[in-house]
This record gives C-alpha cells, structure tokens and sequence, in this order.
C-alpha cells in the first residue's frame, strides 16, 4: 500500500466514523417521547419509564420508548425554548415552565390547571444533611446561622433547589417572628410583616455568609459535601439526601428535618406545539396521566418523593417522609414570578448579601 | 546615522515588496481564486456568521441596559479574575512549557515517548473531567489539599484554584507549538555560537531565544485564549463565590438562567472584544518581533 493510499484509506475511515456516530439511529415504527426534566429525576424516570412503556403496550398494543434528557431546570427549560422538542416537560419548578409558555408559546399560559395539584404529582421539601452523629447539633433552621458551622447549597442564581433552599429558610423567619404565616399579605399586620421580612432577609444574608463554595447544580453540592468533605450542613431536596445516604454510606450521614420547610411542588406538563407536531399528543397525555395512577404515586414514593396520593404507595416507603410543616411559595411569596423578580433576579435581594459594603 | 538609515530604507523596500506581490495576485501556485472565495465563506458560516449574531443579540437590549450589564461590580469583579487568571496562566506555562518542550527534544532519556504523550493529556481529557479531578486533588482533605492546608495555603475554591486549572488546561499550546520550532533550530547554530567564543548565557539569550520567539508566542496567545473561554474545568475548582471566584463565562450562564438572553450577550461582546484586543496585541508584537529580527539580520 503506497502512502497515498493510506492517506485516502485513513480519510474514508474517519469520515465514516463521523458519520456513523452523528446520524440518529433510525428505528421504525414506534412512537417515541422526549421527557425533558431536571437532576435529581434520574432515577424515578428510568425505573417509571419502563413501567410506562409496559402498561401502554398492554392497552393500546404499540411499542413506546421514553427518551429521557436531564439538567439544571432552568438550562432544561431554555433548551426548549430554543427548540429541543421535548413531548413532556418534568421540571424542578413552574416558573421554569411558565418561562417555556412565555417565552415560546409552545404550551398554553394556563398549563399549570390541566393536571391535579397543580401538575404536581408528586411533592418533596428540602431537609438538612448532616455527617454521622450531628456533630454540630444542627436541629432547625437557627442553628445553620451559628459560629463555626458551614453551610453548603448551590447557587440559588442557577441551581432550582436553591432557591427552594433560600426561601425555605426565609418562610423559617417569617414564621418565627410572625408566629402565624397567614399575616403576610394581610394589610392589618403590614409593619408586622414587614420587620419580619427585614429580619429574613438578614438571617438568609447571615446564612449565606456560611457558604464556602456555591456551585451551580444540586448534584454539584452533593459531591462537595458527601465527597469532598466540606461544609458541616448541606440544604437538599428530600429525594437527593435519601439517595446521598443510600448511594455514599449510611454510616456516613443523616438527615435532619427542620421544623418548618417548604412544599416543593415539581410540575410537569404536556408540550401540545412538539406533541402535535409528532403526533404523539395521545401518548404524552397517557404518559402524564399514569404518573398520578397507583403505579407511578408508588415508584415516585419509592425513589423518595413524596407521593400526592399516599394511599397508593408502599407503607413502608411512605414512613420514611417526616411530617413536617410545609409552606407553599403561593401562601408567602405570592407565587413564583414573583418570588424570583423580588429575590433571584438581578439585583433582587440576593444580590444584595454579595454586594461590596 | 547612515547605517540607521539605511535600515530604514531596507525596511521600507522589503515593505514595498510584500505589498507589490499582494496585489498582484500572481502566484506559481493556481486556485487562488477559488480558495480564497472557499475561505471567506466557510470563515464567514463558522466564525462571522455566529459572531454577528452575538453582537446584534447584545445590541436588542438598548445602551443603558447594555451598559449596566457590563459595569456590574460582580461582572468588573469577574473580568478582573478571568483576564488575570488567564494571563498569569498563560505566562506560567509559556515559562514551564519551554523548559517542557526544550527536555523532550534536546535529551533523549527512558520514557520520553510517554513522557510526549502526556502532555496532550489536557487537550483531550473532557474539561469538566480535568475540574473534578482537580478539585479532589486540592480540596481540603485531598491528596495535595491535605499538605497545603497546614501551610495556610488553599487552592481549591479560592481564586488559585481557578490559575491551576487555567494552567492545567494550557499547557498543551505551549509544548506543541515550541516543539517544531525547537526540532528546527539546528545545533549547529550553537556549536557555531559557541566557537565564536559566547557563553552559554549568551547563546540561550542571543541565539536560542530569538528564534524561538514566535513559536512561543504563539503558543502564550493560543493558551491566553483557551483560558479566558474556558468554562467546564473552572466552574468545579473555581467555588464560584461572587466577587471573589466567579469568572465571567459563569456569570453568562447565570444571565441565561433568568432568560436574560440580551445581558449575557452584552457580557459576552466584553469578552470577545477583549479577547480580540489581547490576540492583536500578541500579533502585533509577534510582527514587530519578526521585522526586527529581519532587519537586524
């Protein structure tokens, strides 16, 4: 084989290569679904996707596959927006997904009432982790703002949990200091709520001078405190601390449920420009809908949500949840648009704690 | 004085020169034309095409938005951390990167071969693999991080981590692009110099040095430029606190998670533009360079 030869072998190698690898894999005749959804989602979707798939061929004898993309909520929603053509959305909060109808149309404004609880089929919370034994007595919410102990959450700037994280914390001081949460908003305790949400914004300052590293994502956060060894405190959503203990060691952390956090609600929702589009509009409904059937309230309660109808799921999965008091971001933030204009956006109140004095 | 002018006049001749046959277009070589009508296009679909659009989507937000989102202390904060890193970088491998270079060409020693190979390593390991890898290694508690931190030094979630990880993911430029020119640079030129009676000072100052010039600026301005875009390996080592460690590209994503697509635009026209800025620089330096070295031979 003279050079020449070689060269133009080598060349046709490599194109083929390229090629092979960058075309999609072109199987015929079944439906497929793309349910775009955040981090912490991996592990139910994988196992409930099956599920799905099994209980659409039984009724309707077609074959589906569920393809499944992750991410940080937001960078999730902004990839639909630009165009990913997911069939469903699952993500880490409505405003993600009110962003996605506002901005690009592709599913009505009023998605949030198609679907029980407010699309939410299932809930979690944010809970404390905390290494073995509680070294530093961590209980509630007061004692994450005390000498020596640090705190790690993700950037509530990029990462949907920490905002979560931030809000549970300040709904934490207005309770505290207003003793009853259904004064906010009530023009009868107006300078009441007011110093209350002074003394919020001054606790969530103190505690995010705690934060030794912010990344961006929850998953992120997870290895900084359960691989790197910092921090001493570690805001996560319920399911992420379940799997942390699960995944890195029982005898290495514990969860500690504070006496006040926030209801998270994760919604999802139908894509109707996308579905349509793919003709697939039956599928994704029957695929959102089984989500709040027995099956999918027991896998959800498995992989540690918190199931909307209890009733569905495994006792024993339904004892691990803590009762605790849940606030909704309705109740005392006015809803998330607001929420995020009044503290996440720039040079809202969180922007305020990194300011240079 | 003549001898100055006469320079000069050389100068300006060679000048002539260059621009004459520029214009002229005429070359033993043939396709001219259709190569240069290639260039502009697939330049212009690759490079200008997004580049324009960057600037028209940063323009969509007006001046006073657009002003406001550049001059942001967080965002003054983060340039100073970005470049800064990033040049520092840039220099400490530009230093090492030679010595680097220099060993794996001059000497012939067991494990060379492997030795070479490794150093590609940075080019081809995913960024954020580099990032995580770092972090463990410097992390209090972790393999270096646990030596360093009695010595009060930390590097992992501080603004040194970001320099290591800069330099980290730089070195590659420099090695690969000093090493041909190394390869060049006949020994013979030494032993001449040597035999005309210079030092070995003055050899490595007055012969090795200048030839070498341009290779390594060029592989300082290719690794300037990687470090001021890199994002994945940082943003694990980095910490990300604002005002202290965050770097600009973070602060882009961090726009585009509040949909704010026009202010991450306007951030990122900064960026290139001072990156564009930079890389003039380096070239014209590295042409000032070149001239000189013609006219003085």
């Amino acid at each position: 084989m003279s050079t020449h030869d070689t060269i133009r072998a080598t060349t046709a190698g490599l194109l083929a290569a390229a090629v092979a690898f960058t075309s999609p894999s072109l199987a015929g005749g079944q439906q497929k679904l793309l349910n775009v959804s955040y981090d912490p989602t991996r592990e139910f979707y994988a196992e409930f996707n099956k599920a799905f798939a099994e209980q659409w061929k039984q009724k309707t004898g077609d074959a589906v596959t569920v393809q499944q993309s992750h991410g940080g909520s937001g960078k999730q929603a902004r990839s639909v927006i630009d165009g990913l053509e997911a069939d469903v959305v699952t993500l880490a909060l409505a405003y993600d997904i009110d962003a996605i109808a506002a901005k690009s149309g592709l599913l009505p404004a009023e998605w949030q009432q198609r679907l029980p609880n407010n699309s939410s089929p299932y809930t979690s919370t944010i809970v404390f982790l905390v290494r073995k034994g509680n070294p530093k007595g961590t209980r509630d919410w007061d004692d994450l703002i005390k000498p020596g102990v640090e705190v790690i959450t993700p950037n509530p700037k990029t990462s949907g949990g920490a905002r979560w994280n931030y809000l549970a914390a300040w709904a934490y001081v207005l309770k505290r200091e207003l003793g009853d949460l259904s004064k906010v908003g009530n023009p009868a305790f107006e300078q009441e709520t007011a110093a209350a949400q002074r003394r919020a914004q001054e606790f969530v300052a103190a505690l995010f001078q705690r934060v030794p590293v912010l990344d961006s994502g929850a998953r992120g956060s997870t290895t900084t405190f359960a691989q790197r060894g910092i921090g001493d405190v570690f805001l996560s959503w319920e399911n992420e601390a379940f799997l942390a203990i699960n995944e890195l060691g029982k005898d290495k952390f514990e969860i500690v449920v504070p006496s006040i956090s926030i209801l998270a609600e994760p919604p999802v929702a139908l894509v109707d420009k996308f579905a349509d589009k793919h003709g697939t509009r039956a599928a994704a409904t029957a695929y959102l809908e089984f989500l709040y059937s027995p099956v999918g309230q027991r896998l959800a309660a498995k992989h540690y949500f918190r199931p909307s109808r209890p009733e569905f799921a495994d006792a024993a999965d339904v004892k691990r949840f803590v009762k605790v008091e849940l606030v909704t971001i309705g109740q005392v933030f006015g809803g998330w648009k607001e929420a995020q204009r009044t503290h996440f956006d720039d040079g809202g109140v969180f922007d305020q704690i990194y300011k240079p004095k | 004085m003549q001898n100055e002018e006469c320079r000069m006049q050389n100068a300006k001749s060679g000048e002539w020169q260059v621009m004459r046959i520029a214009l002229k277009q005429h070359s033993v070589l043939p396709g001219f034309g259709v190569s240069l009508g290639y260039t502009m296009t697939y330049l212009s679909l690759v490079v200008l095409v997004p580049l324009a659009a960057l600037f028209a989507r940063s323009a969509s937000a007006g001046w006073g938005r657009f002003w406001a989102a550049i001059c942001d202390p967080r965002v003054v904060a983060s340039y100073r951390l970005t470049f800064g890193a990033a040049l520092l970088a840039a220099l400490i491998n530009a230093v090492f990167g030679l010595i680097i270079a220099w060993s794996l060409v001059r000497y012939r020693f067991p494990g060379r071969r492997i030795l070479d190979a490794l150093v590609d390593l940075p080019f081809a390991l995913p960024t954020a693999v580099s990032g995580i890898a770092l972090t463990a290694i410097y992390a209090q508690g972790g393999w270096l991080g646990r030596w360093l931190e009695p010595l009060g030094i930390k590097v992992a979630f501080t603004p040194l981590g970001v320099l290591v990880a800069l330099t980290f993911i730089g070195l590659p430029f420099v090695v690969r692009t000093v090493q041909p020119a190394l390869e060049d640079l006949e020994k013979e030129m030494e032993e001449a110099a040597a035999s005309l009676g210079a030092g070995r000072w003055q050899t490595l100052r007055r012969v090795i040095l200048p030839a070498l010039f341009p290779a390594l600026l060029t592989g300082f301005s290719l690794a300037l430029a990687r470090a001021i875009g890199e994002y994945g390996s940082v943003i694990f080592i980095a910490g990300n606190m604002p005002m202290k460690s965050e770097i600009t590209s973070l602060l882009i994503i961090t726009k585009l998670e509040q949909y704010d697509y026009a202010g991450a635009a306007a951030i990122a026209v900064v960026m290139l533009l001072a990156s564009f800025g930079l890389l003039f620089g380096v070239n014209a330096l590295q042409w000032w360079v070149n001239r000189r070295q013609r006219v003085g031979a």
